[in-house]
């Protein structure tokens, strides 16, 4: 199925970013439609089930949080937030209400290309799951247990290793503190987020992941962690 | 020729009647000689036709005594109903003065103005509760009998034999603005008294028996005939000064009135008030406070009592100090101008009069041109004196010491004798024992000690020894001249005590009064204030106290003494605001709110009265003693002073903070516009020009394209550091603080520059074993990013970045350094200021000149601080210190396992 088929829902209230987005969005081969306000969103979505929803949260008739909790009960598709930066909580919040992942504004189309991508390729019906992962010189071998940076086998933990495996499944994907606590501990884990710091680190230090150049392991600051998408 | 310039006194006194007139309600007396001629009905007649012509009339309070047409005139009328009270079990009716100013009417009728309130009413007198309402302009019509004058009160009690309580201050009658004299002849009252139209017929009785006698009621006609037509003469006089007053001078005399503890001075007041006001004089009223003066506790209450008479009357009251009475009254008379002196009649008798002088002799002999006028004092049965303090139990010990120095003397005279001296040496020796008595233990043990030592003289030494009988008269002579020198010895130290006693009060007061403004010199704060000033007090008057703060009109609040009885009392609130609003002193020992449990002292400063100082002792009425209410007066006016001074200062700082927040906006408003308008002028020029032009080829349509995106960026990091900042200069409080690892911080900070850093090398140094650090993980990142951009802009393309972090006592320091030009010299801290931008680069115009003021504001909300230096070896160096804390989380890693 060619990229360009699928169908992307806009939920945004400002023509120049609609104007932006469909421009970019078509000249890539996708297939757009808008909605200027949550309500409109919710039924054209229910009309026309998209492949991909971008989604404002700043609108003029209802919360986008509450856009994001009508879409979730029923459509699987993944769900891009647009936002800005300094509203850390409400990402964190829709992230946690299911959103796939967000963008923060002022963005580029390169960037926004990428997430779409990302978050296309981990909703994908039917994809089976590898036995080995691998991105750059970084394998791990889910079968065996086995993780390698190039030829060098890395010891690790059983916590690192569910925290990395964890990880490298949503690769490219912004995973929230929250997510990751409750994955990798236990949906009973009371944990709290300087446990994941502490553990990311030694991860990092362990993979040779330099924090000025990091290669595998993304801080998305009071948000949470993204592991390299390629 | 006759000068025909008005007096400027006269002037200047109808001025000030016309200022204090403005705003204020009329008050209008019907005034009458005695019960029943009519006062009641004639005003009530009145406020009817006032009524029908339009005016608002309410009834405020008339006194019903039960007559059918003074009952029928009030129907129609508005009544505000009567305040009920309970008295010892009676209900009374009193009027309702909150009511009254509550209801506002534009005339109100009060009867009975020399009424007194019920205990527990807000003022003592009905006539306080009239000028509040007339402070509170409206206009009130009230009714008086002439014996009810304060002035007239002793001299109508001498007349008719019945001494009136009920009085008024002379003053507030004549300050009334209109006066209606309700007359009818004593024949015709006397038959409306049988005719039973004024009290039922056995009450009528009596006091046709009594008070009602045809000759009082002669007398009092008189005086109130006298009173209208004085009051008549002066609204003519008034008038005349008015017409820029042709004709007479207002006469120029001037009274003094000298005070004395002695009881007849009230009369003599009184008499005083008489003659100024028949002359139309100002009066004075003078005490002399001799400096032995102030031990004697009665003393000092009379004379209080004849102070306060004689503000009540009017005078202007002084209080002279001087050794000698009569020089100093003099001295003052001649300074004021005083014309007459009045002075009471000595009481003492004659022989001491022909021994030590008088006083009137004295004033008469120094007064040359003023004329000096000798009024007959009397007794005020109306007010006694204030019962005397219990005597101290005697004290024997005087005695005892004087008997053992008699018996030393009298040891010493028997052994000057063994050896044989003159009888004269003997004598010498008693003598001095009897001396040494005087001195030192008191007048009557010293006068003992003089006749036993005369007597021991006699018997032990003699001649014939052992018996009372004296050969020679001339030891009559010793013994006249022992008694005497015991007697001025003895004189003599207790003056000399009395006045060392009098100094060391005067001294302790004044010490007081300059430590307490010493302290309140060097506090600031009002709650500190009162508490300092309350505490002096209290230690002044051994009394508790309470200071009472607040604005003009508000409620005041207690600023010291909250748990204090005052402050529990329910009286205290009201009478504090009472006090606040009319400048006045109230509560216990006066006549406002005189059941409050403490003295109020109003603190009344340079343009406001900023609120009340509340003092209780025991008793209360000591405080109001003049020396007392003087140095409370001072104490409060100390206070008042301070915390107006504070209150100014307060003030004035935070018009300081104001105007410096204004520059401070001001310069944020020219540097955002502009930083707004570069990039918002490059994109529009670049856009529009791309629009037009399709000519350009690729690399200059590459160039502005660029352009748009870079400027884009730029206006987006700028907006995003206006943002951060706001909110930072909202307070920590939108921080969130949490447990977080330094590396992390700084290597998404890291990310997050990647752009800007281009091919800078960054080199990265952190100790892995550095504990956590409680911080908003995104402040911090923030100033990272801000210090990273600093330095890549202004840095060369190939410099070298590095960051450090350890650990050192208890903070963790990290430096942000570089090997670029460095900081122009002395700009090391403007750099942290809002829009100051480094001019030491080409590329200086570039930044958002923001970005390390929020630096600077993340540290601090996290209670660190950052600095910038120029390295030794080239390049800039930020140092950041954070706190670190004392426990950081321990999280328990697992031993690596596969």
């Amino acid at each position: 199925m060619p990229e360009g088929s699928h169908l992307i829902l806009i939920v945004d209230d400002e023509p120049p970013i609609r104007r932006f987005l469909r421009a970019s969005l078509a000249a890539a081969g996708y297939r757009v439609v808008e909605a200027e306000s949550g309500v409109s969103g919710v039924k054209l979505a229910a009309r026309q089930p998209p492949d991909l929803v971008i989604l404002d949260l700043g609108l003029p008739d209802i919360d986008g949080q509450e856009v994001l909790v009508r879409l979730r009960e029923w459509l699987a598709a993944p769900i891009l937030i647009l936002s800005a930066r300094d509203q850390e909580a409400q990402k964190v919040r829709a992230l946690d209400e299911g959103a796939d992942d967000y963008l923060t504004k002022p963005f580029g189309v390169s960037e926004l290309l990428a997430r779409i991508r990302t978050a296309m390729r981990h909703s994908r019906p039917g994809r089976t799951e590898s036995p080995v992962l691998s991105i750059g010189d970084l394998r791990v071998d889910l079968s065996a247990r086995r993780v390698l940076v190039g030829e060098e086998r890395i010891a690790l933990t059983p916590i690192e290793y569910k925290l990395l495996v964890t990880l490298m499944k949503h690769s490219g994907k912004v995973l929230t503190h929250r997510f990751l606590l409750r994955e990798v501990w236990g949906p009973h884990a009371s944990q709290e987020t300087h446990y994941l710091r502490v553990f990311v680190a030694g991860l990092r230090r362990k993979l040779g992941d330099d924090p000025a150049r990091s290669r595998y392991i993304a801080t998305e600051q009071g948000v949470g962690y993204r592991f390299a998408a390629e | 020729m006759i000068d025909r310039r008005p007096d400027p006194d006269a002037l200047l006194g109808q001025v000030q009647a016309e200022e204090a007139g403005r705003g204020r309600g009329m008050l209008k007396v019907f005034f009458g000689y005695a019960a029943g001629v009519g006062k009641t009905y004639a005003m009530l007649e009145a406020a009817r036709r006032a009524a029908a012509a339009g005016r608002e009339v309410v009834v405020g309070y008339v006194e019903p005594h039960g007559r059918p047409e003074t009952q029928a005139l009030l129907e129609g009328l508005e009544t505000i109903p009567p305040r009920p009270v309970e008295y010892r079990g009676v209900t009374l009716q009193e009027f309702d003065v909150d009511a009254a100013l509550a209801r506002r009417p534009e005339l109100i009728l009060v009867d009975e103005l020399a009424h007194s309130n019920a205990e527990g009413s807000r003022h003592a007198k009905r006539w306080q509760d009239v000028e509040e309402l007339l402070g509170a302009g409206i206009h009130v019509w009230t009714t008086l009998n002439v014996q009810h004058l304060d002035s007239l009160n002793d001299v109508i009690g001498g007349v008719t034999g019945v001494t009136v309580r009920e009085t008024i201050p002379d003053r507030v009658f004549e300050r009334a603005d209109d006066l209606e004299l309700v007359d009818v002849t004593p024949e015709e009252l006397i038959e409306r008294l049988r005719a039973g139209k004024v009290y039922l017929p056995e009450q009528a009785e009596r006091a046709l028996a009594g008070f009602f006698q045809k000759s009082n009621l002669v007398a009092l006609r008189e005086f109130s005939l006298r009173q209208a037509a004085r009051r008549v003469q002066s609204d003519v006089e008034a008038a005349r000064r008015r017409r820029s007053a042709s004709e007479p001078w207002a006469t120029a005399d001037r009274l003094l009135v000298c005070i004395g503890p002695s009881p007849s001075t009230a009369r003599v007041i009184r008499t005083a008030k008489r003659m100024a006001q028949a002359l139309d004089a100002p009066w004075t009223a003078a005490a002399v406070e001799r400096i032995d003066m102030a031990a004697d506790p009665v003393v000092q209450a009379r004379m209080a009592d004849h102070h306060r008479l004689a503000e009540r009357l009017g005078a202007e009251v002084v209080t002279l100090s001087g050794q000698e009475v009569a020089p100093t009254l003099i001295d003052y008379a001649r300074s004021r101008n005083v014309t007459k002196i009045l002075v009471g009649k000595t009481e003492r008798p004659r022989w001491r009069r022909l021994l030590f002088g008088s006083i009137v002799d004295e004033l008469i002999e120094r007064s040359g041109d003023i004329d000096v006028y000798v009024v007959r004092g009397e007794g005020d049965p109306a007010r006694s004196p204030r019962p005397r303090p219990p005597a101290a139990p005697a004290d024997w010990r005087p005695y005892l010491k004087g008997a053992a120095i008699v018996a030393a003397g009298t040891a010493a005279a028997a052994l000057v004798d063994r050896i044989g001296l003159h009888s004269a040496n003997v004598a010498m020796v008693f003598l001095a024992a009897v001396a040494l008595v005087a001195a030192v233990c008191g007048r009557t043990p010293s006068i003992l000690a003089s006749v036993v030592a005369v007597l021991m003289f006699d018997i032990g030494f003699v001649p014939p020894r052992y018996t009372f009988a004296v050969a020679d008269t001339e030891y009559l002579v010793t013994f006249g001249v022992m008694l005497a020198i015991a007697l001025l010895i003895s004189t003599l130290t207790a003056r000399l005590r009395a006045q060392v006693e009098g100094g060391r009060l005067r001294e302790r007061r004044i010490t007081a009064l300059y430590e307490l403004g010493k302290q309140l010199s060097s506090i600031s704060g009002a709650a500190f204030l009162a508490a300092a000033a309350a505490r002096k007090v209290a230690e002044l008057t051994n009394g508790e106290v309470a200071v009472y703060l607040g604005e003009p009109g508000g409620v005041p609040e207690v600023a010291f003494g909250r748990g204090s009885a005052v402050a529990a009392h329910p009286v205290s609130e009201p009478t504090a605001r009472w006090v606040m609003e009319h400048d006045q002193m109230a509560g216990s020992g006066t006549d406002t709110l005189p059941n409050a449990v403490a003295l109020f002292v109003p603190l009344t400063a340079s343009q406001q009265t900023v609120g009340a100082l509340a003092v209780k002792a025991e008793p209360n009425e000591g405080l109001l003693e003049p020396d007392q209410k003087r140095l409370l007066e001072a104490c409060a006016g100390q206070l008042a002073l301070a915390i107006e001074r504070d209150r100014m200062s307060l003030a004035a700082s935070e018009a300081l903070v104001q105007a410096q927040a204004e520059q401070v906006r001001n310069t944020l408003l020219s540097g955002v516009s502009h930083d707004l308008r570069t990039p918002l002028a490059a994109i529009a020029g670049a856009s529009t020009g791309l629009l037009q032009n399709d000519a350009f080829d690729e690399p200059i349509r590459r160039q502005l394209l660029e352009t748009i995106a870079d400027e884009a960026g730029r206006l987006n990091r700028l907006l995003e550091n206006i943002l951060q900042m706001s909110k930072l200069e909202m307070g920590g409080a939108t921080a969130r603080m949490q447990w977080n690892i330094l590396e992390e911080v700084v290597g998404s900070a890291l990310v997050r520059t990647r752009h800007e850093l281009g091919d800078r090398r960054v080199e990265v140094s952190i100790p892995a074993d550095l504990p956590l650090l409680l911080v908003d993980g995104l402040l911090l990142e923030q100033l990272f990013v801000n210090l990273l951009e600093n330095a890549s802009r202004y840095t060369p393309p190939q410099a070298v970045v590095s960051i450090s972090a350890r650990p050192e006592a208890g903070w963790v320091i990290v430096d942000v350094a570089d090997d670029g030009p460095g900081l122009s010299p002395g700009s090391e801290e403007r750099i942290f200021e809002k829009f100051h931008r480094g001019d030491s680069h080409a590329d200086a115009g570039r930044g958002s000149g923001l970005g390390l003021a929020i630096c600077r504001a993340v540290a601090k909300i996290h209670g660190g601080e950052i600095t910038a230096a120029n390295r030794p070896d080239g390049g800039v160096r930020f140092t950041l210190r954070l706190p670190l804390s004392q426990d950081p989380p321990h999280v328990e890693t697992e031993t690596s396992g596969d």
